[in-house]
């Protein structure tokens, strides 16, 4: 026994880990390029599989569905618009490494205030006003829901995830609170304002797509150009070495949480009143968790953003749409096309970082290039299998 | 000496990306013999020991123990090959006893599977006849029992311990928890760790940087005791002195390549020097005399206590004059670091003054009020070196102008931030202080320590200050820098400033400071004329106590 071990360990191992350097502009590109690929195939033929169609009409379905007519479009716009405002609201926090999970409760409160704004004042004070109302209520919702874990956060060192994540239920707490008052049915439901004879405010898809393309350029130049965003950029890094060049730490955590809530609230503010017109407990659409993959998939720069979002809002929307063409019932099969999809663009950064080296030629050139090949052939079984069991598990979140 | 080989490398290799961390290293150890590992930092000598470790895996070459060759892929691998390392930061549980951090992770294995399978069959291999159910239970009986006789008992381990530390001469008592230990009783863990382990190979990587001279000497003695029992060991260290009082044979690195092997008996710290630089280097400190000296910070009776309610500064009370270098020296960790940041304002004071003494207008200027961006504005510069230089004064993921930006950002109304002056400064900086850098957009932690010091160093400096703290300004430079550095602090003394210099090398501190401030969990022990100082009696103030200097006290109240 003690002479097999042996072996063993003399065998070198098939392949190690090892971290790159510098990569290429090019070569990172290609490896990005393959990721999608793979994924492209791999949910493919997922699809195929299950739908029992033709992947290539699946993929065809996804575009169509994302694209193919004129209000696909502004939507897919819309929605690209409302989800790169989320991410734009949390990057100041990440970059300071406060991790803001509280996206959701803050887009939350924003569409709450905004609502309650209408509900009060709708037809009693002149549009123009109303809007002001509005737009202030939904940008101070969301700038307090942020500020409460910040204070936590500088004066006692709370930790700033949970506090966050825990405020998002409150939100929604008082959503469900604030419905039970309003809305006298007991149906729970909210209809949309402009059954109570409050004005349609500024029902287009337009408005919010100008106004995120506006914030994305200054949010853009705040964190490249600004002494704010400089300090963003130090407390994050080391808060040493904040201190030690005089930047006052509390100050500058304090003050980015307002600006990230306040961008929530005013996504807030374009959701209930550009585009819903009332607010119930999921208006926020979980965009507070999707917000940071964009954010994360972008390393932070609010134009790569941009691409991420579109990218993002593009997949959910059009697999959806090809889903239900396909006469899926499973609210299931969208969420697990695009996580293998997801799994695939977010692992290649690995390979970005890492290389695999594989055990050096050692007899001949085709041996060799046999473990190789092997190796490939176990690396992608393991990938679907993997890719598979996150889906299990996203399943059975589900059920 | 028998020359038994116990130990040998052939064409090792290792990449980190397009870095070379060792490249073609060839490497024999013998049974018996205490090999120093001699090189600059950056040169791979401790990539090269955690290969023979198995922390990393060497991407080209080949390890043989004892003859044979082997794979070790894994620190398990290591031990069963055994071969023991003791990392330069230790790694042990802090609230366990020193008994229960030496027998974690070992691994006895015992055969459960086959307790219970004897349950079934007997002693010929045949099958039982009585009831499954009954071998069930006997079986399960066979593995408690099994179980019950393997369990660690730690009164066995105890024995073996004071064992190991009876046969080589160390202090260590098994039943102490390692937060009360000092540094030097945890590393004597590390190492009775290993060799409970059965270490026959072990590699000690910067064993003394964290030791007083007298604690080195400790160690020097119990390691040539395990040379005499045959054990082969492998010293890192920068420390030439070290090297040849304590070596067989020194193998030197630089820049990840193998330069050569030598007899320590036939070898000097010129040749060395010269084989770990490349090329031959005067090394010497000019220590001008001061002058024009007079008093610029007054610290007065200081006392702080860290978060935990320790109290790591007690009483403590000096001078800093201007002209002049004083440096301060110490076991890490004994107040040097609160003592700096508690003037340059980073740290809360719990009693004491502060005063600064304006060299124009003589005002004196209290410091303790004030926020340490008051206190830069009075030119009181902090250069600070922590174990991660990146941690404090620089930020890693930033250029080089970001990074002097950081001091000067502030400065004007607007709402952007000017990077032209930072610019300027960083370009004068590269071209003064030769930094090594490919543009100035390179982020900071790309940087070899060397350079990373000198854009530190270079920045505090840029703005004339008054006041200069540099701690362990060259902890883990290599030798040219190190001097490059020592004199940018001989200049700045020239001019006029008050230079506080904390370092870790003895050597160095008598050769560069006027007068030498020693420092011992938290209290002055006694400052010292650098001039006339002796090594011996820095290294007796450094480890002197509360207690026996109670003693003395009384003593000489008696006296009187």
């Amino acid at each position: 026994m003690n002479n097999s071990e042996r072996e063993k360990t003399v065998r070198e191992p098939l392949f190690h880990i090892e971290k790159r350097g510098d990569i290429s502009r090019k070569k990172g590109l290609l490896i990005r390029g393959i990721a999608i690929l793979a994924a492209l195939i791999v949910s493919g033929v997922f699809s195929a599989i299950l739908l029992k169609g033709n992947p290539f009409v699946f993929y065809e379905k996804i575009i169509d569905g994302a694209v193919g007519t004129e209000r696909r479009i502004w939507n897919l716009l819309r929605e690209t618009a409302l989800l790169l405002g989320v991410a734009l609201a949390i990057v100041p926090a990440f970059k300071m490494k406060f991790w803001n999970l509280g996206g959701n409760g803050q887009v939350l409160v924003g569409c709450l205030a905004t609502t309650a704004c209408m509900f009060y004042f709708g037809g009693k004070v002149p549009l123009g006003l109303l809007i002001v109302f509005m737009m202030l209520a939904g940008v101070i919702a969301g700038a307090i829901w942020a500020l409460i874990p910040a204070i936590f956060k500088a004066q006692w060192k709370t930790n700033e995830s949970l506090f966050t994540l825990m405020m998002n239920y409150i939100a929604e707490g008082l959503v469900a609170f604030f419905l039970t008052i309003w809305v006298k049915t007991g149906s729970g439901v909210l209809n949309p304002m402009r059954d109570y004879k409050v004005p349609e405010v500024i029902n287009s898809s337009f408005i919010p797509i100008i106004v995120i393309v506006l914030l994305t350029a200054a949010m853009y130049i705040y964190l490249k150009y600004s002494k704010q965003g400089y300090e963003i950029s130090v407390v994050g890094e080391s808060e040493n070495t904040a201190r030690y060049v005089g930047i006052n730490v509390k100050k500058v955590v304090i003050r980015t949480l307002i600006i990230s809530g306040a961008i929530c609230g005013l996504v807030g503010f374009l959701l209930s009143g550009a585009i819903h017109g009332t607010v119930s407990k999921a208006t926020h659409g979980g965009m507070g968790f999707t917000a940071i993959m964009v954010a994360w998939l972008a390393k932070f720069n609010p134009l790569i953003m941009a691409g991420t979002s579109f990218f993002v809002v593009f997949l959910e929307r059009g697999v959806a749409e090809a889903s239900s063409y396909f006469g899926v019932t499973n609210t299931a099969f969208p969420d697990i096309v695009t996580s293998i999809i997801f799994f695939f663009i977010i692992g290649c950064e690995f390979f970005i970082q890492y290389r695999l080296r594989f055990r050096a030629k050692k007899k001949s050139g085709i041996a060799a290039e046999k473990t190789v090949v092997k190796a490939e052939k176990k690396d992608s079984v393991e990938v679907s299998e993997e890719s598979d069991d996150s889906a299990k598990a996203k399943k059975e979140d589900k059920a | 000496m028998q020359e038994t080989v116990a130990l040998e490398l052939k064409g090792v290799s290792k990449y980190f990306g397009s870095v070379v961390a060792n490249k073609n290293v060839d490497l024999t150890v013998h049974s018996g013999e205490i090999l120093a590992i001699l090189g600059e930092n950056g040169s791979g000598k401790t990539t090269l020991m955690n290969m023979i470790s198995g922390i990393y895996f060497p991407d080209e070459g080949q390890i043989f123990v004892g003859g044979e060759e082997v794979v070790i892929r894994s620190p398990q691998d290591a031990f069963r090959y055994k071969i023991g390392m003791i990392h330069q930061h230790f790694k042990l549980v802090d609230v366990f006893t020193a008994a229960q951090n030496i027998v974690l992770g070992v691994k006895e294995s015992a055969d459960y599977k086959g307790a219970y399978r004897s349950a079934f069959v007997d002693e010929n291999g045949e099958k039982l006849t009585r009831s499954k159910c009954k071998s069930f239970f006997v079986g399960l009986k066979n593995v408690f029992t099994k179980w019950k006789k393997n369990r660690y008992k730690l009164k066995k381990v105890n024995e073996k311990v004071t064992a190991i530390a009876v046969k080589y001469g160390f202090h260590i008592d098994p039943k102490k928890k390692i937060y009360d230990m000092s540094v030097s009783e945890k590393q004597t863990v590390e190492i009775v760790k290993v060799l409970y382990r059965g270490a026959d190979i072990l590699i000690l990587d910067e064993p003394t940087a964290v030791l007083t001279p007298q604690e080195t000497q400790r160690l020097f003695d119990v390691l040539r005791r395990m040379r005499e029992d045959g054990k082969s060991i492998i010293i890192i260290t920068h420390k030439l002195h070290e090297v040849l009082s304590l070596s067989d044979r020194v193998a030197v690195l630089r820049k990840g390549e193998y330069v050569g092997t030598v007899e320590t008996k036939e070898t000097d710290e010129a040749e060395l020097t010269e084989m770990m630089v490349g090329k031959k280097v005067t090394l010497n400190i000019e220590r001008s005399e001061p002058k024009d000296v007079c008093d610029r910070l007054i610290v007065d009776k200081l006392n702080c206590k860290n978060r935990e309610g320790v109290k790591v500064l007690d009483n403590v009370s000096f001078t800093a004059r201007a002209g002049e270098i004083l440096g301060i020296a110490g076991i890490a960790g004994s107040g040097q670091r609160e003592l700096l940041e508690a003037i340059a304002g980073l740290q809360d004071l719990e009693e004491g003054e502060i005063t600064y003494i304006d060299p124009k207008s003589e005002e004196r200027v209290n410091l303790r009020h004030k926020t340490p961006l008051q206190i830069r504005e009075l030119g009181v510069r902090l250069s600070f070196v922590p174990e991660d230089r990146l941690g404090m004064g620089l930020v890693g993921n930033m250029d080089i102008i970001d990074n002097m930006m950081l001091r000067s950002y502030q400065k004007g109304r607007s709402m952007f931030v000017d990077r032209k002056q930072p610019e300027k400064l960083a370009e004068t900086i590269i071209a003064d202080l030769e930094v090594v850098t490919p543009n100035t957009h390179t982020p900071v932690r790309r940087l070899s320590g060397g350079n990373v010091q000198k854009v530190l160093v270079g920045r505090e400096i840029s703005s004339a200050p008054k006041v200069l703290m540099a701690a362990y300004p060259v902890r883990g430079l290599d030798i040219n820098s190190s001097y490059t550095i020592y004199n940018l602090l001989n200049r700045q003394k020239e001019n006029g400033t008050a230079v506080i210099f904390v370092g870790e090398d003895l050597d160095v501190l008598i050769e560069l400071c006027d007068r030498i401030m020693v420092i011992g969990s938290g209290r002055i022990t006694g400052i010292v004329d650098g001039r006339t100082a002796k090594k011996e009696e820095i290294g007796l103030l450094m480890t002197k106590t509360e207690e026996t200097e109670e003693n003395l006290e009384e003593k000489e109240e008696a006296h009187e």
